[in-house]
């Protein structure tokens, strides 16, 4: 490789994964009740399908799709549907849930287990099993699997990118299952990369886990992806970042990366993938990182979706004396939370425990013009312009300035000398912006 | 010389003005005496509510025949003055004023978590709804205030408040409220429910003690129902008239509350303080 594999701008958190770094993963046993969310991607919720006291089987269907862009939700263990109820959800606002009492003996619902000729399928076949198993985007996004996999015509699709990146400081869940599940993994992208037709096949991991980097070139094999060492730095593996990094095509102002001919999905999503088209098992389990100097025992789980932050807290040895803050996702662009009876959801890669001693509250000062955001955006934005003009309430002027091409990420805010909120700016822009562009239309 | 350089600077100086006076005449633009009338009979607030610019665009767009009555801080005697000027009659509309539909001040709504964010509630907002527990009620950190051209909104004990006297009607408060909270209300009107929580009663009850939890008291204590219940909210008909403090004394979580104003005196006394009147004028 002679061309640097990173992308511009972009800072160096301290990684801090040395607390989950060298531990595989680990199965949590069925906890006492799971609840299960109806909206568990981005996009329309899913439609209940159940009744109270209904007896339900592990991978039956509880939701199904509220639309195109939506995906149904499954039962994750066999049992009996206790309540249906607004319930806390890791995004924020208390949303519906299924709340299901398990009856601890795991039985499968019709069709889901068995082994199936899957390098048959065509497709729409594997488009299908897809949408019916309900994958979302495991990185943390939960934008609906299938509808990546459904460019329109005029955009065709030559490059699949599965993210290995893992570039959140504290996170390991994808590490451990790209040493774990590699073979699942490359079997579960060469199937989407089929439903795409494209034809160059590519994973991007981050130089820091050597391990899974050469574990994944064994898997793939010859004529299978292409493993590119990245540079290790904040964020590789935010989708465009990483399209650039790999392909060095730039995802236009406000596009998609499928108008550059490329398709990026998390390692998680292409093992869901392979589980749900040659084992006909939904997303009811995903490995997610506990971690942080909040928590006893530290551990990377294999958790059922809907299982309660509190009963996995419980499971690692309890909370630390002093917690101050328990972040969903990772600590650069996850949630705070302020309730343990939050779910786990397939799109929780990592609950962040720290201390209060880590917590740090800044009084902004004034900026200083030193452009440190500026160097820092890896979208090439002006963070501090947008600042400006967020503050001030000129959202119009923000927008032409950019603001709706922030992913958000937390760069500019990481770096600011001053402690200015900047990302929190920037994202009070978007969300008016986005308010009057709904009035409007 | 110095007789040379006066004739000629004159002759300049004369040469320029006539100059000057020709353009006036020629390049003149015609301005229709009204649109400087009415835009001086304008209140200048340039809030935009009548959705113009500002008051000399909307000036200009009442000349080119638009509605005489759109300004809103003006109220009804602008609208009067602006129409004669035109030459039209308008039809008296009530004074409208903003009001916020949250009785949830840090001491009555339970708080679900600290907020260290930025202050300002479109940011909090985005923060799991705002750190009340209430996922309805005004956050108070005064996003509306900025916004407001009259000064006329205040922050008390981490609620929003109109002062319905300083109120000029722009709605700008109304749009900005990424809660929704703040409604137009006519300004005569001092009975208010202040509540948009739309959760069942026990859900209201364990966020916040005045909110609303649709106990249907009030609606029993009026007489053509002025108060109905809309997805476990009491809300107030506006259109029709109430002029009792029944449904007030009839709430038992004091969700439905009078506004002091100059309308106050409109509603009967309360009771106590009629008994007291009473005997006053009996001793």
């Amino acid at each position: 490789m002679t061309k640097p594999i990173h992308f511009q701008g972009g800072v160096h958190p301290a990684y801090n994964k040395q607390f989950t770094a060298a531990l595989s993963i680990e199965e949590m046993p069925l906890p006492e009740r799971l609840v299960v969310p109806l909206s568990q991607n981005l996009g329309a919720p899913a439609k209940c399908l159940v009744e109270k006291g209904q007896e339900v089987l592990k991978g039956q269907p509880l939701g199904e799709p509220g639309g195109f862009v939506s995906t149904p939700v499954h039962a994750p263990t066999s049992g009996k549907v206790k309540k249906i109820d607004f319930h806390p959800h890791p995004l924020g606002r208390a949303m519906e849930a299924i709340e299901i009492e398990p009856d601890g003996e795991d039985r499968w619902a019709e069709g889901c287990g068995p082994l199936r000729d899957f390098d048959a399928m065509d497709a729409a076949a594997i488009r299908k099993a897809i949408w019916d198993g309900g994958l979302v985007g495991m990185g943390g996004a939960t934008f609906p699997t299938h509808v990546k996999l459904s460019p329109p015509e005029d955009k065709p699709i030559d490059t699949f990118i599965l993210n290995g990146a893992e570039c959140e400081p504290f996170l390991t869940s994808d590490h451990h299952l790209m040493l774990q599940a590699a073979d699942k993994i490359i079997a579960g992208g060469k199937l989407m990369a089929k439903v795409l037709g494209a034809r160059h096949l590519m994973i991007g991991i981050e130089k820091n886990k050597p391990d899974a980097i050469e574990l994944m070139r064994e898997a793939s094999g010859d004529g299978g992806f292409e493993v590119v060492p990245l540079d290790v730095e904040y964020p590789q593996g935010a989708e465009k970042q990483l399209i650039y990094a790999l392909t060095r095509r730039k995802v236009p102002a406000g596009g998609l990366p499928m108008d550059v001919g490329c398709v990026v999905q998390n390692v998680g999503t292409a093992a869901a993938a392979y589980d749900a088209c040659a084992r006909g098992i939904p997303l009811i389990e995903r490995v997610a990182t506990i971690t942080g100097s909040g928590i006893t025992n530290p551990k990377n789980l294999l958790l059922r979706v809907g299982t309660l932050l509190r009963d996995v807290i419980e499971f690692c040895g309890g909370l630390n004396a002093d917690i101050a803050k328990v972040i969903v996702g990772g600590p650069m662009m996850g949630i705070s939370q302020y309730s343990l009876d939050i779910p786990i959801i397939k799109g929780t890669s990592g609950v962040v425990f720290l201390k209060a001693d880590e917590v740090t509250l800044f009084t902004s000062q004034p900026c200083i013009r030193c452009a440190s955001c500026v160097k820092s955006c890896p979208m090439g934005l002006l963070p501090t312009v947008i600042n400006a003009y967020s503050v001030n309430e000129m959202f119009d002027v923000a927008e032409e300035y950019g603001a709706m091409d922030c992913i958000e990420c937390g760069c500019c805010a990481f770096t600011c000398p001053s402690h200015i909120p900047l990302v929190q700016n920037v994202r009070r822009a978007k969300a008016e912006i986005q308010a009057r562009r709904k009035k409007a239309s | 010389m110095i007789v040379n350089a006066i004739l000629t600077l004159a002759a300049l100086g004369l040469l320029a003005g006539l100059g000057l006076g020709f353009a006036a005449r020629v390049f003149a633009v015609k301005v229709d005496p009204r649109v400087e009338e009415i835009d001086a009979a304008l209140p200048q607030f340039n809030c935009g509510a009548c959705g113009y610019a500002g008051c000399a665009d909307y000036a200009k767009a009442v000349v080119e025949g638009k509605d005489p009555g759109l300004c809103a801080p003006g109220g009804p005697n602008v609208a009067a003055r602006v129409a004669a000027i035109m030459g039209q009659e308008v039809s008296a509309q009530e004074k409208m004023v903003a009001f916020v539909f949250c009785g949830g001040s840090d001491t009555a709504a339970r708080k679900k978590y600290h907020y260290n964010g930025v202050i300002d509630c479109i940011s909090a907002n985005l923060v799991s709804g705002g750190d009340k527990s209430c996922s309805y009620g005004c956050l108070g950190l005064g996003t509306c205030v900025h916004v407001c051209p009259a000064d006329a909104i205040l922050i008390e004990d981490g609620l929003a408040r109109v002062v319905p006297e300083l109120c000029i009607g722009c709605r700008k408060c109304v749009e900005a409220c990424p809660k929704n909270v703040i409604h137009m209300v006519p300004a005569s009107r001092v009975v208010h429910v202040v509540c948009s929580s739309q959760d069942k009663g026990p859900v209201v009850r364990k966020a916040c003690q005045v909110g609303c939890i649709g106990c249907r008291r009030c609606t029993k204590a009026v007489d053509d129902e002025q108060i109905t219940m809309d997805d476990n909210l009491a809300v107030v008909d506006y259109s029709k008239p109430l002029l009792s403090r029944e449904p007030v004394e009839s709430c038992p979580t004091g969700a439905i509350q009078i506004v002091e104003t100059e309308f106050t005196a409109q509603l009967p006394p309360p009771a106590e303080t009629a008994g007291q009147a009473a005997e006053e004028a009996q001793a």
